[in-house]
């Protein structure tokens, strides 16, 4: 077992950082199982469904506007879906339910932190966003503030974000496909990148939507599935199940509370913020908003996404604890050499893949598998989409060209955009291939929450904010959070190998810091700020609040 | 945009009536998602065995496990609430509004 870093065995490790870092963001390095036929059949008819659909979109991708925002003719509740899609990863199926599998409790506090960052991107940014932004989340800052530093400033903050957050999602593709297909690595890498590429460039968003429309209907009905057999086992009982679970689990009754997940009160709440309001800040998330045609569908979306990813954690805890019952009882079938303390064949993370294959047969175990491995094509598709989107129309057209551009030139640089973004993907997951990127999505999240969201929320809601206070706020939240990661002991010690102990910042996230001086910094800045563009800035704000909230000029992205 | 529009919305008491309604109303609904949230982790990071006791005698369930799902299905809800009444009633003052500028 070489390298073979699962959740069961590691948790200890993990876990002693003062939160889980890994779970939910991180497959671990995998070892290769052998080839499943049945899984890369499924796969395959996945993608060939979803090829035909980018036929068929690609048709009606003409403008940067088709391309972007899919001509803004989603409706709210497929909009929804879609946010579903790209949101719920492989690494929160697998991770949680894996989370759940190993430490019961903790995995729910786990999956709890995921969803709490919907309520605030509904009360606070939804329907402003829309009403603001026409294809980038920069057009909203955009609106009153000097675009060349403010796009230039949100394009960095969005590219920082969607790189971290893809390396992790290529290497978790790689150490997937080991898992799940038998297959090799840099395959996977090569085959998500190629794919994933023909999505967004032929079809833009329309393919890129329905992509994750499908997964996340998938990954639904297989999760739904998977937590109905395991509740029929036990008449629906509840008790009934835990009391099963308490009494095979090694940990016994520690399962039915919390652990060692929570320890350390500030790292708790700075994990806490990052992902509360890290999620408000992530582009490829924001994009999405202005897909639908209004503010009303705007908030529809949100709705509806807030429910499926919510049911959606609540289905994983059942699976882990499905995993419990149906796995441990049955060593030979599941755990290596037949030994409960040897962990399960292929890792923690294979909890809910052996479960499929317990509750559903070889062929279900197939289904389960392919819908894993396509959840990262719809999220990697995404994450592209709005990379491309920060250099083509916030660099390229507002701050290059400042403007005078047409739709087609806009549209050949996006394209050329996502070929580049492409290629470096698959680079960089080939370059990872043997790092740990555990604190990848984290980072992202932490970034998102000190750079764009306080720059987000205080140019629309705050009448004094300039140009001047929000880039240096902004700048001063994205350096300090990816600084502060860095000697953190996830990166520090984990990563670069430093010894225990030697890390500089103690805390498993930055957010509590960053986001904060990123808040006093723009208030600061902009107080101070006296300049005649500051007082233009300002002057705009009457007109931004009636657009942000009425939506009278708002930009309808269908009207061509 | 039609700034004569713009200038008889910004003239309109109501319209910052509704601005000041709904802006109170998000924040309200934020702080308390923010309780909910950060007090169940403090109550993690505080009181663990209070959450490790059992729902009731002879069961094996523990308080933290209903609070828990209860904070996955609190989120859904307050997210539908103010959806909902931001489709109805914000939704009709704005319209009510925008169309007494339109004039």
């Amino acid at each position: 077992m070489i390298k073979l870093r699962h959740i069961l065995g590691g948790a200890t490790a993990l876990l002693a950082a003062g939160f889980v870092l890994a779970a939910g963001a991180d497959l671990g390095q995998a070892q290769k199982q052998a080839t499943n036929w049945t899984a890369i059949t499924m796969f395959a008819i996945f993608v060939g469904i979803t090829l035909w659909i980018t036929k068929w979109a690609a048709a009606k991708t003409k403008t940067a506007a088709d391309f972007y925002t899919a001509g803004g003719g989603i409706t709210g509740f497929q909009n929804g879906l879609a946010i579903a899609g790209d949101y719920m990863s492989a690494a929160s199926f697998l991770g949680i339910s894996g989370l759940v599998f190993a430490s019961g409790f903790d995995g729910l506090i786990f999956s709890i932190g995921w969803l709490v960052g919907w309520p605030v991107i509904t009360f606070l940014m939804a329907e402003r966003l829309r009403n603001l932004g026409k294809f980038t989340f920069a057009d909203v800052a955009g609106y009153r503030f000097d675009p060349g530093p403010i796009r230039s400033f949100a394009a960095m903050g969005s590219l920082v974000v969607v790189a971290f957050y893809l390396i992790a999602q290529m290497v978790g593709a790689g150490q997937l496909i080991k898992l799940l297909f038998g297959l090799e690595y840099t395959l996977a890498v090569v085959m998500v990148g190629a794919i994933m590429m023909i999505y967004v460039l032929f079809g833009g968003m329309t393919a890129t939507t329905w992509v994750q429309i499908i997964k996340a209907v998938m990954l639904l009905t297989g999760a739904t599935f998977m937590a109905l057999a395991v509740m029929f086992q036990f008449g629906f009982s509840p008790e009934a199940m835990f009391a099963k679970a308490v009494e095979v689990h090694a940990k016994q009754d520690a399962i039915m509370g919390p652990g060692a997940l929570i320890t350390d009160p500030v790292s708790a709440i700075s994990v806490g913020m990052a992902l509360m309001f890290g999620t408000a800040g992530l582009p490829h998330i924001l994009m999405r908003f202005f897909t639908v045609p209004s503010a009303k569908e705007a908030r529809k979306s949100v709705a509806w996404a807030t429910t499926w990813i919510g049911y959606f954690y609540i289905l994983t805890f059942i699976i882990g604890f499905g995993a419990i019952t149906n796995l441990i009882p049955n060593p030979a079938d599941y755990f290596v050499g037949g030994e409960l303390a040897k962990g399960l064949k292929g890792g923690g993370n294979m909890a809910a893949v052996h479960l499929s294959k317990a509750v559903g047969g070889d062929l279900f175990m197939g289904f389960i598998s392919a819908v894993a491995f396509a959840t990262i094509l719809a999220v990697v598709a995404g994450l592209t989409l709005s990379g491309a989107s920060a250099v083509s129309h916030d660099l390229y057209a507002s701050v290059w060209r400042k403007g005078k551009v047409d739709s087609a030139t806009e549209l050949r640089v996006s394209k050329i955009t996502t070929v580049c973004l492409g290629i470096l993907a698959v680079l960089l997951g080939i370059i990872f291939e043997k790092q740990n990127v555990a604190f990848m999505v984290m980072l992202a999240f932490a970034v998102a929450c000190s750079a764009n969201f306080p720059v987000l929320f205080m140019s629309v809601l705050w009448k004094d904010c300039t140009t001047k206070g929000a880039v240096a706020g902004g700048t001063v939240g994205l350096i300090l959070s990816v600084a502060l990661t860095i000697v953190s002991p996830a990166v520090w010690e984990a990563t670069l190998g430093n010894p225990k102990g030697s890390a500089l910042f103690p805390y498993a996230s930055p957010a509590i810091f960053s986001m904060t001086a990123a808040f006093a910094v723009i208030w600061i800045v902009s107080l101070l700020d006296r300049s005649a563009q500051a007082a233009k800035e300002r002057a705009l704000f009457p007109a931004q609040l009636i657009r942000s909230e009425t939506g009278v000029g708002s930009s309808s992205a269908s009207g061509h | 945009m039609k700034d004569d529009v713009v200038e008889r919305i910004q003239k309109n008491p109501k319209f910052l009536k509704m601005v000041s309604t709904r802006n109170n109303y998000s924040i309200i609904m934020s702080i308390l998602m923010m309780i909910v949230y950060f007090g169940y982790i403090l109550l993690i990071a505080f009181n663990k065995p209070f959450l490790a006791t059992k729902i009731g005698a002879g069961s094996v369930i523990s308080v933290g496990i209903p609070l828990g799902l209860g904070v996955l299905v609190f989120t859904i809800i307050i997210t539908a609430i103010y959806v909902r009444r931001a489709n109805t009633e914000f939704d009709a003052m704005k319209d009510e509004i925008v169309k007494e500028a339109s004039k």
